[in-house]
Formats: structure tokens, sequence, C-alpha cells
């Protein structure tokens, strides 16, 4: 009736490139079985996508950083500005708040009060602590002249370490928006999603800042 | 400054002296009021707000995406025609703009084309399309969707208010540094410029998110990676693109709001700044850039090509590989954007070589397109004129693009007209030929009636014309020496060529009126127009098989599918056995309800926006407050989802059953 017919059986010019009949159909009737996937899945898929595109953010900075950590025009380097101790006590508060963090999660997904409101204070206390150092950190700095407008160096490690410094404060926030929401709505599916972004954002702080431990603090004490 | 409650913002900010903008502005506002009033007083309030404004329905935000997207195509092409009026009197003169609002309006041209008529036109059409094509329901995050759209719109208000408070950037659509530093722009236009893209952008990087998860997490049942249509591999590897190169964007743009806004040194002259680094990060974002918009378009003629010739698509998995091979180079030509600039010999060289590996999977392209309408019955209805229209211009734009792509030759063609002639040539021709044939093959599954086909060929014939007759000429002032972006000039051997391409421009105005015609009669006489069974061209992709305009959710029981071309093989069944599948057994439909999340957090971005733009801090903190008190408000619904009972769902579905059914069988009895 239609040339769609005439060719359908063999292997036509047109037929380049489609996959090959009886082979399609078998994967066809396995993958039919095969429902939509679980909500839980996809929120869980995309925010790891959108955490990803964080992450690419901040490659952003570290390049920039890495461009620009020798244009101290005159002004102090890493090596005299940064302190490792303080940043060995932030680095251990904020490790720490990955570990307190995932116990609120198993607190959360077996539906224990004492567990996720404890643990997820602690996380904020630890959080808040990191946040207190830093802030601290950057006062210090800004009051001996080594504020972001010094050089490119400083503008470039003031935005780098500052965008964790905001990303932190944004959790923070989120965290006591996510204390608040279980507390009034209790752990149903959708509260459950929405802590498993939670922390997924909490452990990515983590890894971000393992390499900016890294590549600003060590090797700028170091080099 | 910046100490009183309005920041910098004073009377000084409306161009009183300017008429152009100003009356301009006025138009736009008394129009604004004109269309605000009339829907008011036909009482059609209540139903723009609860069925478009807050909906979440994918159709719906990716239509209004569209009609987002052609709004700013007139104002964008206001100022092309404007440039172009500029250049032709111009001559040993200073024609009627002067420098600096001549300035502001090719950069906001180039703004407002990329970011607010390409952009929302491919978002639009993937957004209507993809999750019909996968056979879901909606995209993986509806609510998030209408935040975008919304984020998007803000972005265009923003450039738009411009226009009449304040000024926009003088920079050109990329603001380089140092003339878009503090010292040498210090008005308010590179903050417009810099805001709108950045709330903008980040409206497009939750598409992306939203997008890339669609595709790779929510299939009808049997559609493999390998079954999708071509245009969902196009969107999902556009989207990967924008999730992967978005960032890159906000942070440079943030680094530059930084150095204007606090003193920051990354792309100053001063303490240390690197222009360079400006260069190559806007460029890492701006190369993929064009792929997000042109991939998408690829999709489109793939899809319009293969139904309108009655064929599968010729080389599916090499269409599918040249697809994501174009995705993962994008990201590796980035600097072929300034070989002048002092990478030396040895980086150009290789910079070149990777822009030309290029154009193999997109050869494989045009060949794949070619060989599909090979041995096909060819139908030439306007979404195929479009795709031809595309082949011919693309090539020429390709291949002028391969000649930049040399550096040797880049260096006498650098920021020459040429160059201009060469994006156009791709944009036009690739880009905005590729929406418009998705505009009218899809309009019918948009609206459920079709476009009047008279008109549409005439508009396809003036747009072409008029494209070849504006920028060939271009072309040849570009060889002359011709630099872009020049308000005057004084080369008599110019002169002719640039008449030439004013005369291009207004071919091209003709060819919008005409669309515009053809969009009112088309409403007018929808009735002759209307197409009853939901599959007007003899498609081949899954949202052929819905009624058109499909219902809220999309298919009545979700489609299984088979292999590539899944509708084309359920209609082949169909005909072959001569009745259609039985009668599914319908169940009742959970759909997400509506949301005015994204039109409020959008509301409260557009005041954040305007606040940071002119200094008042007060406003940004409220406005911050408010889209945060907005999110909390969405967090604590508690009933996020509506049911669509199942004898609603019987119903429609047995409405359009019934009309593939008279289908059907006037088919059996025509041989």
């Amino acid at each position: 009736m239609s040339a769609f017919q005439g060719t359908a059986g063999r292997d036509g010019p047109d037929r380049f490139g489609h996959e090959r009949g009886a082979q399609g159909r078998r994967h066809a009737t396995e993958h039919a079985a095969r429902e939509l996937a679980d909500k839980y899945i996809i929120v869980g898929y995309g925010f790891w996508i959108f955490l990803l595109s964080d992450i690419v953010m901040f490659s952003a900075f570290f390049a920039s950083y890495a461009v620009l950590v020798g244009n101290t025009a005159g002004g102090p380097s890493g090596r005299d500005l940064f302190h490792l101790p303080n940043v060995a006590l932030e680095t251990a508060c904020l490790l720490l708040s990955s570990f307190t963090c995932g116990l609120a999660s198993i607190g959360a997904r077996t539906s224990s009060g004492l567990w996720f409101y404890g643990a997820m204070t602690a996380t904020f206390l630890l959080g808040a602590a990191f946040l207190g150092i830093e802030i601290h950190e950057f006062a210090d700095m800004t009051a001996h002249g080594a504020g972001p407008a010094r050089s490119a160096f400083l503008s470039a490690f003031f935005t780098l370490v500052g965008c964790h410094g905001l990303h932190v404060s944004a959790g923070l926030l989120w965290l006591l928006t996510m204390m608040a929401q279980v507390y009034a709505k209790g752990y149903r599916a959708d509260i459950l999603r929405r802590v498993l972004c939670f922390s997924l954002f909490w452990h990515t702080l983590d890894i971000i800042w393992v390499g900016l431990f890294t590549v600003v603090y060590l090797m700028g004490v170091w080099q | 400054m910046g100490s009183g409650m309005l920041g910098k913002l004073s009377w000084a900010a409306i161009p009183f002296d300017q008429p152009i903008p100003l009356v301009a502005g006025a138009f736009v506002v008394v129009a604004i009021i004109c269309v605000l009033a009339w829907i008011t007083l036909k009482g059609w309030l209540p139903y723009l707000w609860e069925e478009w404004i807050t909906s979440v329905d994918h159709k719906r935000i990716g239509i209004m995406y569209i009609l987002l997207a052609m709004v700013m195509l007139l104002r964008g092409f206001v100022d092309a025609i404007m440039m172009r009026a500029q250049q032709a009197l111009a001559f040993r003169s200073e024609g009627y703009l002067p420098p600096e609002h001549y300035d502001q309006i090719f950069s906001a041209h180039g703004t407002l084309m990329i970011f607010f008529v390409a952009m929302p036109f491919v978002i639009g059409l993937m957004n209507f399309v993809m999750p019909l094509q996968l056979g879901v329901r909606d995209v993986a995050f509806p609510t998030l969707n209408s935040v975008s759209l919304w984020l998007t719109a803000t972005g265009a208000l923003l450039v738009n208010i411009s226009l009449v408070v304040g000024e926009f950037a003088r920079t050109g659509w990329l603001p380089y540094p140092p003339l878009s530093e503090l010292t040498y722009s210090p008005g308010v236009g590179v903050d417009y410029y810099l805001w709108s893209l950045q709330i903008s952008g980040v409206g497009t990087l939750l598409t992306g998110v939203n997008f890339v998860t669609t595709v790779l997490k929510m299939h009808a049942p049997g559609m493999t990676y390998l079954r999708m249509p071509v245009f969902c591999w196009t969107a999902l590897a556009s989207n990967l693109l924008i999730v992967a190169a978005f960032p890159i964007l906000t942070a440079t743009l943030a680094m530059l709001l930084l150095d204007r806004y606090l003193g920051f040194h990354f792309f100053t002259n001063d303490a240390g700044g690197n222009i360079m680094m400006f260069m190559n990060l806007i460029w890492a974002w701006g190369h993929p850039e064009v792929y997000i918009l042109i991939l998408p378009a690829f999709g489109v003629f793939s899809e319009v090509i293969a139904t309108f010739s009655g064929k599968p698509l010729f080389g599916y998995r090499s269409m599918v590989m040249a697809t994501m091979a174009i995705c993962i180079l994008s990201f590796t030509v980035w600097l072929h954007h300034f070989f002048t600039m002092g990478a030396g010999a040895d980086v150009n060289a290789i910079f070149g070589i990777a822009s030309m590996i290029i154009a193999v999977p997109t050869g494989v392209k045009v060949f794949n397109w070619l060989f599909t309408m090979y041995g096909g019955r060819v139908v030439f209805a306007s979404p195929i004129l479009w795709s031809i229209g595309f082949m011919v211009t693309f090539v020429i734009g390709g291949m002028t693009g391969v000649l930049l792509a040399v550096p040797p030759a880049d260096f006498l063609l650098h920021n020459s007209l040429f160059l201009v002639a060469h994006f156009h040539n791709v944009i036009i021709g690739g880009v905005l030929f590729g929406a418009f044939a998705g505009y009218t093959y899809w309009f019918p599954k948009a609206f459920g009636f079709r476009l009047h086909e008279g008109l549409g060929k005439a508009a396809f014939w003036c747009w072409i014309i008029g494209f070849y007759v504006a920028f060939m000429p271009l072309y040849a002032v570009g060889l002359m020496g011709m630099t872009r972006r020049m308000q005057h000039y004084d080369v008599a051997e110019w002169r002719p060529w640039l008449l030439v391409a004013a005369v291009g421009a207004v071919i091209i105005l003709a060819g919008i009126i005409l669309q515009i015609t053809q969009l009112v009669v088309s409403i007018r006489r929808r009735e002759a127009l209307r197409d009853e069974t939901g599959d007007p061209w003899n498609g081949r992709s899954l949202e052929w098989a819905t009624p058109s305009p499909p219902p809220a959710f999309n298919f009545a029981v979700l489609p299984r599918v088979e292999g590539v071309d899944a509708y084309w093989r359920m209609k082949q069944r169909a005909i072959q056995q001569a009745r259609l599948s039985d009668e599914p057994t319908y169940g009742d439909i959970e759909l997400p309800r509506n949301s005015p999340t994204g039109f409020i957090c959008a509301f409260f971005a557009t005041f954040m926006g305007f606040a940071l733009i002119w200094h008042i801090w007060w406003l940004v903190a409220l406005a911050a407050l408010g889209a945060y008190a907005t999110f909390v408000v969405f967090a604590w619904r508690d009933r996020v989802e509506y049911f669509i009972p199942a004898d609603e769902v019987a119903r429609i579905d047995r409405a359009n059953r019934r009309a593939r059914g008279e289908a059907l069988a006037q088919l059996a009895t025509t041989p």
C-alpha cells in the first residue's frame, strides 16, 4: 500500500543506520516491561546535574584563580596571608559537618526525630563555625590592606573562596528551612526527596572545599 | 551618588533629549497598556492567569517561550533596520543616529537576537515537542520549567526597560573589557546587560538541568535512546551544552560585575587584571552557545525532511553520532574567535584545525538530509522550503566559516563585515530558518489548525531573497576592508553595497509582515484549516499520535514503542489491518497543579535586577526576601497534583480515535 512497506523487509539504502529487524524486536520486549523511573530517582538525578553545573561554575573561578595567582601587583601573596592552622580547623568543621549531614539523612530515612534534628543541628553549628572562621579570615585580611581590590590575585582569591562561602550560607538557610519543614510536614515522600537534595548539596560543598583547600591554601603556602 | 532612596536613579535617566528612544518607548508603553486594557475589558484576565501565566504544562510554556521570541524578534529587527538605514545614509555625514545611540542599537540588537529571540525560540520548540516525542506527560520538573520561562522574560523586560530608563550597553553583544569596565563605561548600560543576562541565564540553566533529566530519565515504555527521534537527541546535546557552558557565562559576568561594583581586578588594566582571561572565558561559553542554538534547528530539519520525504531519516545512527560529536567538539574551538589577539602560531594552528574538524560531522548531517530526500516523494510544503533554503544557505555560511578558521585569512577578515555576514549567514540561515520550519511544522499540533500555506511560502521567499540581498554585499564590503560597527564612513566604493544591503533588510521586513498576515489570516480561517486527526503531515514520531491540540495529559495511555519512527509503525499496522489498535483501558491520570511560583519569583527578580542596576540596595534586599518567601510558600504546599478521571480521559481519547478511524476508512476507499 505504501512505499514504506515495500522497503521494510530488506536492507535498502534508506535503511542504512537503522536497527536490524529481529535484534531490535528482542530489545523492544525487554524494555517494554520497564516502567517510568521513580520520582525519587528523577529528583536526585536532576539535582546531580544541577550540582555538576555548579561545579562547572566553580571550575571557571578555579581557572581564573590559577591565571591570576601570580598577579599580586606588589601586594601580599598567599604565602604571606594564609594561616594553615586556621584553615585546618575550618576544614575539620566542614568535613565533620558532612558526616553529621549523612547521619541526618539516615535519621530522615528512618523517621527518627532525635537523629534527624540532632544531626541537622550539629551540621548547622559546624557549618556556622566554618563560616565564622572564614569571615574572620576575610575581615582580618581586609583590615590589613589585603582586601579584594588590592590585586588581581586577591580578587580571584576572595571570589573563589567567597563563592564557596556563599554556597555554605545558602546551605545553612536551606538547612533551617528543611528542619522547619520536616517539623511542620513530617517525613513525607516529597520532603524526603528534598532532604536527599540538601545532603547532595552539602557533600558537594565538601568536594569543592577539598579542591579549594589544596589548590588555594596548600599550594599557596608551599609554592 | 547612590546615597538617596533611589540610588543612582533620577529624572536624568529618562532620555528627554533623545526623541527616538523616547518615542519608541512611549509607543511600547501605550501598546502594552492597550493590550492590558483590551484583555481586562474582555474579561480574559482570570483565564490568562489560570490557564497560561501559572501554567506548568510544557506545551503552554513552550508556546509562551515562542511568543516571547517572536515579540523580541520584532524589536531586534527594528534595531537591524535602523542600523542598515544608518549605514546607508552615513556616507561622509553623521547619518541620523548619534554615535552613542548607534552603539547601543548594535549592542541591543545582538543581545536581543541571541538571548531573547534564538534562545527562547529553540527552548520553546524543545519544550513543546520533546515530551510529546518521548511519549511522556511532562518534563521532569514542571514548576521549575515555569520559573525558567519567567526568569527569561525578566531578562527581556530589563533590556527593554533600558530603552527608556537609562541606557543600554555600548560595548557590543559581548562586553569586552577594558571598554566594559567602570572606567570606560561609567553608565548603567553595561549593568543592564549584565543583570538581565545573569537573571535569564539562571532560567536557561534550569531549563538545561530540567531537559537533560527529561531526556535521560523520562521515556515511554520501549523508548530506548536509539529509538528517540533525532530532535530529542539534538535537544539532549543542546541541553548538555547549556549545563556545561552557561555556568561559565555566569562566572564570567559575575567577575565583570565584581570589577564594576566592588573594585575587583579581574579584567582591569591595572593591579594585575588579565583582559585575555575574559576573552577565553566568554568564548568558552560563547562557542558552545552557537551549537546550543543550531543543534535543535538541525533536529527540526531532520524531522521535517523525513516527514515531507515520506521516508525514514537516512543514517539515523550516524546522525546521532554526528550530533554528539558536535556537542563535544564545540568545546575545543573557542580560541578561533580571537586568533589575532596574540596566542601565537602553534596555538592558532591547533584551534584552526579543530574548527575545520567540526565541518565533518556537520557535513555528515547535510548528506544525510540529502539522501533522505533522494528517492522520496518530497512534498514541497513550507516547512521543507525553509529546510531546503537552510541547506543551501547554511552550507555557504559554513564555507565562509571555514575560511575564517584559517588563521592567516582571519588576520585579514577579523572584525570586518565579512565576519558579520558569516555569522548572520549561519544564524539566520540555520537557527532562524529552523525555528520557522519548526513553527510552521508544529503549529497545527499546538493550536489544532494549520498555517496558511500560500502566505507562508511568500514569507519564505521574501526572507531568503532578502537575506541574500542584505548579507552578500556585506561579504563584499568586508573583503574591501570595512570593519564592523561603523557609525559613519567615507569610502565611496562601499556605498553601493550598503545601499543594496538596506534594500535586503526591507525585503526581509516584507517577509515579516507576510508572517504576521499569515498568522492573522490563519486564525480567521481556522475552521477551513482545521486538523481533525492530529496527524496533518503524515508524521512519523509520537507527537502526531496525540490529538491537535494535545490534551493536558498528552497520552491517554503511555504508548509502547517498538522502534524508530514509533508512530509511523503504529500507523502502518493500522493501515495494514484496516483498523485502529484495540481501545485501551483508561485510568485516572495524575498531573502537576498549576503554580504562580514562576511568575511571582520573576516579579521579584525583576525588581531585584532593576534595583541592582540602579544601586537601590534596600529594594535588592526586599526583593531577595520576596523570592525566598515565594519558594518557601511553594515548598509548603500540601496538594501538588490533581487527577483527571478515567471517564474524562476516555471521552477525549475516544473523540480522537473516532476522527482517526474515519481517516482510516477514507484511506481504504481511496486507492
